[in-house]
């Protein structure tokens, strides 16, 4: 029988309500950056766009999706705290189109002509990660004036791999189709020549390697767009699209058709456990995260409000404490839960999470990792007693875990922790923070401290006079400075997790990315890195 | 020679029951009660109707026409004797009133459960009954005969009772002096005719003798009689209508009267009884006529003798029905009697019983007719899959109905589907009741006139007992008979349907089943369905329904083109598809659930009609490019509606507070179409498609470049010719095949490129056909 988790949660308290005013607070400030997405490029573009009549990117992907069907759209905060806008001129997100899990990326022509900057690469790199991480096929809706050209030093090397990217899925068999809506051209004019399917809009597609300009600057020709690169041209003459669309609404009408046919088939496992709601409020999530990253919480709470049922059986529930391993499944996936519970990892710990890990590749589950963590104990006895070694051995097993992982942050990420708690560097399928979350190699007021102490040893050894006054201002900058790159914005901008994420639609999400992982074939491996015994 | 003999009892063991729907499932019902065994028959398309499986047995008369099956009387017979019956009920309509099949029955030895062939016989002549009836001292209204070749429709100018007349000119002179005496409106009508034929009314001199020759001519090609006669046209008269008994020892009693005056096409749709406008004296005088009717003619078995009242209370004969009328109900629900088994006592030849003698009224009964026709489309009967019929009956109700849900109505019969009849205290209680029953309803399927009989049984004038034949054309059928659901309804009962879509589609998909419908981190935009209204709606333009009238009597024409009689009662053969409203009203609505899929923020828009939608936009594209501002229709301008909370919903309900009423919505979907039935009424909608259908274009169709290069073998247009899509312009012969160049679209030929021999290469333009704005090459 499985154990079914008891709640000690008491929403009245003042440490409940303390937590739900912090969480409040920094879910305000992520919503406002996100309603920020939602306008594009602002009013006046956003009404010329219109005016063109054509839709809006978000128009354009609520077309294209399933009538009710769930959108997870992904690293929303690309380009935050940058001189571009936070989304970074595109939509990046898992849509359902005629029931097949499908990458969706698109650009908002309303952003400076749906330009791409060096956020905008990141962010469609990480696209094309998950789309061949999971074996999904990708719709691409483009309309793109190309490159931003003042910051083409750091795209146009980089940036072949967007191509790459989309031919290689090709290969294996993850089709890509792309939805001209407007300009693809040069560089961008690969999109659909790397694509399987391209859909091009009559007087709306312009796919061309070089516009009529261009072209009378090098040959002399006089051309027009339409001859270059029209949707007729392309549909009747070159052959570089495979449908020719009078509208937009035909468009996305004809990409749904492609995706139709794919003859599509999931190559996981179908959910095979009860996908109950939790039995508890999932609206406690709010008040669960400590407010104060020093006061540890107990994750069982936050488990009991995602998982099917607050279905939760332990595995070594009396070993390694600090961390809370143990199965469970949600929308009927099953799964393996590491999370941190008090902060720190200590070798039973880290002993206890590479055994699970094992475990749960043995059998094909995939695992889930709830973070909150300082890292890895340190001091003499802990050093001797090889704690670089145990901890060593679960980053082995994280690295070469091959059953989908997707992590979560849900307070603290720092050090070593965030390596051992498959942070992103360690490719889970997806990885999501809530604004709670902080994540740096130490913490702000740590990292300033050590600053300081390493900075008077320096000043002692050359003999010279330490200035208590002046080094405590730099402490102070210093921990600012980190406070602010500990942030989930400032994660977030740089695409180092897919997005910040309500606490409340924490399972929401996991069940989503879950799904969208069995879309390829769930293998867990035996093989790991030589473990130092 | 009538086997219902004085004296002559015979037990019924097994009853044929030569009809369909709901009066067979009737006489069915009362075969059960009187341990009768009752067998049935059915035509090809009623092979799985209720009445069939009913039935201890039924016979299949292959075909689908009435005169094939229902009408057969050899076949009917044949049946009888195979399936061991020994009487045979024919039900109304069809064969009820047919002599011939009366003495069909006897000559086989049948109990025919209806009066001798002769009783039917002689009051088949309009003319000999109303005879019958005058000199047996029922009042009738003045008459005048006009023989069939009176007015030089025949040869011979027969002395058809019009005086003496010589010349045609005299003869017109004194039929026109005669009908003077008459009154006008006088109405001309075949003394063989039934359901309307060759009957007119005419409102002056002018028009009478006209009148007269086309009603004898119709009159005798129909019923092969053309003898007319005219009485005064009774402007309208209350419909009164007596149930008699007679038995076979020459006794008969009258069981009250029946009030039938709200009729479509002389087509009865409500009844009641008593009568608002009858008292006990009057009821008396009626009843009295009635019995010495029923004497006159020795009236054995159940019947109803029709009369016309004038609102002084004064009234004449009109006719005998010899037959169970569709509206007994009524008059069984007052009297706690069933008539039907008092038609199988009195064909066993039981003499009138005692409970029969002392009936008394209780209460009041009113019936109506749910008929699946479109009032708002001149009665068009609507035919097609009935996917959900579901007429509550709490105490008080009675349904009798011939069909049932996923019934297939066909378009061979009657279109009525059943009758639902109330019972209360008082009239207004039974009104009331009524109403209830029908609004609460769930018909799914072809068009009914549920809404017409619910806005009737409502109307002031109704409930007043102001009421004659003529209610339906004082007041407009289309306004009547439209939807209750007021136009700032509609949104409110699109978001329903468009919530129980939802949940049906979450139900049914595979992938994410699991996750909250329509679920968003990141939320623009709310699901958005676009509704069409299939349903007519009432006061669209403001007017109120059922109030103010569309032309009070209209005149002749418009009581007669739709004049239908008993004949057709049962047996129809008009084929018609459902139409519904002209201009569609158009709905957008938005539904935004929260994170968990639970709760959900309701939007809407103003309905209105179409604007520039997906649709209209493709309609004039015609070959042109559709201009882009079509992608403008999307998304349309919704606003939340915070008067309406989401409560829950689910593949068939929908729950929705509406200003802090709680109203429940069930939705069905079938045929393409989506049945909503909530608080204010039902509605028809259908979903507009997010995607305009992709016709192919002319793109798609062919071209005029070469397809491949290659001579030009022959060169079938020419320049300046006008040619239509798909005509053959040009052949190519490339790779020793030949290829036809054909027009994708018709036009002017402008310009041909090439003449025969000339080689061309792929992609050369062959010829130029204008397309009105534009060129195609």
């Amino acid at each position: 029988m499985p154990q079914v988790i008891k709640t000690r949660i008491d929403p009245s308290s003042e440490t409940f309500q303390t937590n739900l005013e912090a969480m409040e607070e920094a879910l305000g400030e992520v919503n406002e950056q996100l309603a920020l997405t939602r306008v594009g490029g602002g009013e006046r573009y956003t009404a010329r766009h219109r005016g063109r009549g054509k839709f809006l990117v978000h128009e354009r992907i609520e077309l294209l999706v399933d009538p009710d069907s769930p959108f997870l759209e992904l690293c929303p905060f690309a380009g935050w705290g940058t001189p571009f806008n936070v989304g970074a001129s595109l939509v990046l997100g898992i849509g359902i189109v005629n029931g097949v899990e499908c990458l969706i990326s698109a650009n908002d022509p309303t952003v400076k002509g749906g330009s791409s900057n060096p956020y905008t690469l990141r962010k469609t790199a990480r696209g094309s990660d998950i789309a061949m991480e999971n074996g999904l096929p990708s719709i691409s809706l483009v309309e793109s004036g190309g490159a931003d050209l003042p910051t083409q030093g750091e795209l146009f090397i980089p940036g072949g791999r967007m191509f790459r990217d989309l031919i290689q899925r090709s290969a294996k068999g993850y089709p890509t189709v792309a939805l001209v809506f407007g300009n693809s051209t040069a560089g961008g004019a690969y999109i659909p020549g790397t694509c399987d399917y391209t859909v091009m809009i009559d007087q709306r597609s312009k796919v061309f390697l070089g516009g009529p300009p261009l072209v009378k600057m090098a040959t002399g020709e006089e051309s027009g767009d339409e001859e270059l690169g029209g949707a007729e041209m392309h549909a009747k003459v070159s052959g570089l699209a495979e449908y020719f669309a009078r509208d937009e609404l035909e468009a996305i009408s004809l990409g749904r058709d492609i995706i139709y046919r794919l003859n599509w088939r999931k190559r996981g496992p179908e959910p095979s456990l009860p996908a109950d709601d939790p039995l508890y409020d999932p609206e406690d999530l709010l008040g669960i995260a400590s407010a104060d990253l020093r006061v540890p919480f107990d994750p069982r709470e936050v488990i009991a409000r995602i998982v099917d049922g607050s279905r939760f059986d332990e595995f070594k529930p009396l070993y390694g404490t600090n961390l809370v391993t143990g199965w469970a499944s949600i929308y009927g996936y099953p799964i393996g839960i590491l999370a941190n519970h008090q902060g720190v990892l200590f070798s039973e710990e880290a002993q206890k999470a590479t055994q699970f890990i094992q475990l749960a590749n043995q059998v094909d589950t995939p695992l889930v990792y709830l973070q909150n963590t300082t890292g890895y104990m340190v001091g003499k006895i802990y050093e001797q007693g090889g704690i670089i070694k145990d901890g060593s051995k679960m980053i082995n097993a994280v690295a070469n875990s091959t059953v989908p992982q997707f992590t979560i942050m849900m307070g603290a990420s720092y050090g070593a922790g965030n390596y051992g708690m498959c942070g992103r560097a360690y490719n889970p399928r997806f990885m999501f923070a809530w604004p709670s979350a902080r994540s740096s190699v130490m913490g702000a007021a740590q990292l300033a401290g050590v600053l300081q102490i390493v900075a008077r040893q320096n000043a002692e050894s050359r003999g010279v006079k330490y200035d208590e006054e002046t080094s405590e201002m730099i402490r102070k900058g210093v921990e600012d400075q980190i406070l602010a790159e500990e942030k989930p914005l400032f994660l977030s901008a740089r695409v180092y997790d897919d997005g910040i994420i309500d606490p409340r639609d924490t399972r929401t999400v996991l069940g989503m990315s879950l799904s969208v992982a069995h879309n390829a074939e769930v293998r867990g491996t035996q093989h790991f890195g030589v473990f130092r015994m | 020679m009538s086997m219902n003999q004085p004296g002559g009892q015979r037990r019924i063991k097994r009853l044929l029951v030569a009809n369909r729907g709901e009066i067979a499932r009737r006489i069915i019902r009362t075969c059960r009660e009187t341990g009768i065994s009752p067998v049935t028959v059915f035509s090809t398309p009623d092979s799985s109707s209720p009445h069939v499986a009913e039935a201890d047995a039924a016979i299949h008369l292959p075909g689908a026409s009435a005169a094939e099956t229902y009408l057969d009387i050899k076949r009917l017979i044949g049946a009888a004797e195979r399936s061991g019956a020994d009487a045979i009920h024919p039900g109304y309509g069809f064969l009820a009133e047919n002599a011939q099949f009366a003495e069909a029955c006897a000559s086989a030895g049948l109990t025919f459960v209806g009066p001798p062939a002769r009783v039917i016989e002689a009051m088949g002549s309009k003319l000999a009954a109303k005879k019958i009836m005058a000199d047996a001292g029922v009042p009738v209204l003045p008459t005048i005969e006009i023989g069939p070749d009176i007015l030089g429709a025949g040869q011979g100018g027969g002395d058809g009772g019009a005086g003496g007349a010589t010349t045609p000119g005299d003869i017109e002179q004194s039929v026109v002096a005669q009908a003077e005496a008459l009154g006008w409106p006088v109405l001309v009508k075949a003394s063989a005719g039934g359901g309307g034929r060759g009957m007119r009314i005419v409102g002056e001199p002018g028009a009478l003798v006209e009148a007269i020759r086309s009603a004898a001519r119709e009159a005798a090609s129909a019923f092969g009689d053309g003898t007319v006669f005219l009485e005064p046209y009774v402007v309208n008269p209350r419909h009164i209508e007596v149930q008699i008994l007679g038995d076979a020892y020459g006794d008969a009693i009258h069981l009250f009267e029946r009030e039938c005056s709200i009729q479509r096409r002389h087509q009865k749709i409500i009844e009641e009884c008593p009568s608002p406008a009858v008292d006990d004296m009057l009821r008396r005088e009626l009843g009295d006529a009635a019995v010495r009717a029923a004497k006159a003619i020795g009236y054995v078995g159940a019947g109803t003798v029709e009369f016309v009242m004038r609102p002084d209370g004064s009234f004449a004969f009109l006719e005998v029905n010899t037959r169970i009328q569709v509206e007994h109900p009524v008059t069984e629900m007052v009297t706690g009697l069933d008539l039907v088994r008092s038609q199988l006592d009195l064909a066993m030849g039981c003499p009138i019983g005692p409970e029969l003698r002392s009936a008394t009224i209780t209460g009041h009964a009113v019936e109506a007719r749910i008929y699946a026709e479109d009032p708002a489309h001149d009665w068009q009967p609507s035919t097609g899959t009935l996917y959900t019929f579901d007429v509550p009956h709490p105490p008080g109700i009675r349904l009798d109905s011939g069909v049932e849900s996923s019934s297939v109505i066909s378009p061979y019969y009657d279109s009525m589907l059943a009758k639902v009849i109330a019972h209360s205290d008082t009239r207004e209680g039974a009104l009331a009741l009524l109403a209830s029953a029908l609004s609460g309803a769930r018909i799914h399927g072809p068009v009914t006139n549920r809404d017409l009989l619910v806005s009737v049984l409502t109307h002031p004038e109704v409930i007043e007992g102001r009421i004659d034949t003529a209610f339906l054309e004082r007041f407009s059928p289309a306004e009547l008979g439209s939807s209750p659901v007021k136009m700032d309804q509609v949104p409110v009962y699109a978001l329903a349907a468009a919530l129980a879509a939802q949940a049906r589609r979450r139900l049914a998909t595979k992938v994410l089943a699991g996750a909250p419908s329509g679920w968003r981190n990141n939320p623009t935009l709310p699901q958005i369905v676009t509704f069409d209204v299939e349903s007519t709606l009432a006061n669209r333009r403001g007017e109120p329904a059922g109030g103010g009238g569309e032309g009070a009597v209209g005149g002749a024409e418009v009581v007669m083109n739709g004049a239908r009689g008993k004949t057709s009662e049962g047996g129809r053969s008009e084929v018609g598809k459902s139409g519904s409203g002209g201009d569609k009203i158009r709905v957008a609505v938005g539904y935004e659930f929260d994170r968990y899929g639970k709760e959900a923020r309701l939007y809407a828009e103003e309905p209105g009609e179409p604007s520039e939608g997906p649709d209209s936009a493709a309609d004039q594209g015609q070959g042109e490019a559709r201009e882009p501002v079509d992608n403008m229709a999307y998304p349309p301008k919704l606003a939340v509606r915070d008067d309406l909370k989401f409560v829950s919903t689910s593949p068939d309900e929908t729950l929705i507070e509406d200003a802090g009423l709680l109203a429940r919505y069930s939705v069905g979907f079938a045929g393409g179409r989506i049945f909503v039935d909530g608080p204010a009424g039902s509605l028809v909608l259908t979903e507009a498609d997010r995607f305009p259908s992709h016709e192919p274009g002319e793109d798609e169709i062919g071209s005029l470049q070469a397809p491949l290069p290659g001579t030009v073998t022959r060169v079938i247009a020419s320049e300046g010719q006008e040619v239509e899509a798909g005509d053959l312009l040009l052949t190519l012969e490339a790779m020793k095949l030949e290829h036809e160049i054909r027009t994708p679209h018709g036009g002017i030929v402008t310009t041909l490129h090439v003449a025969v021999g000339d080689q061309v290469e792929a992609g050369a333009q062959l010829a130029v056909v204008s397309n009105e704005n534009e060129d195609t090459h």
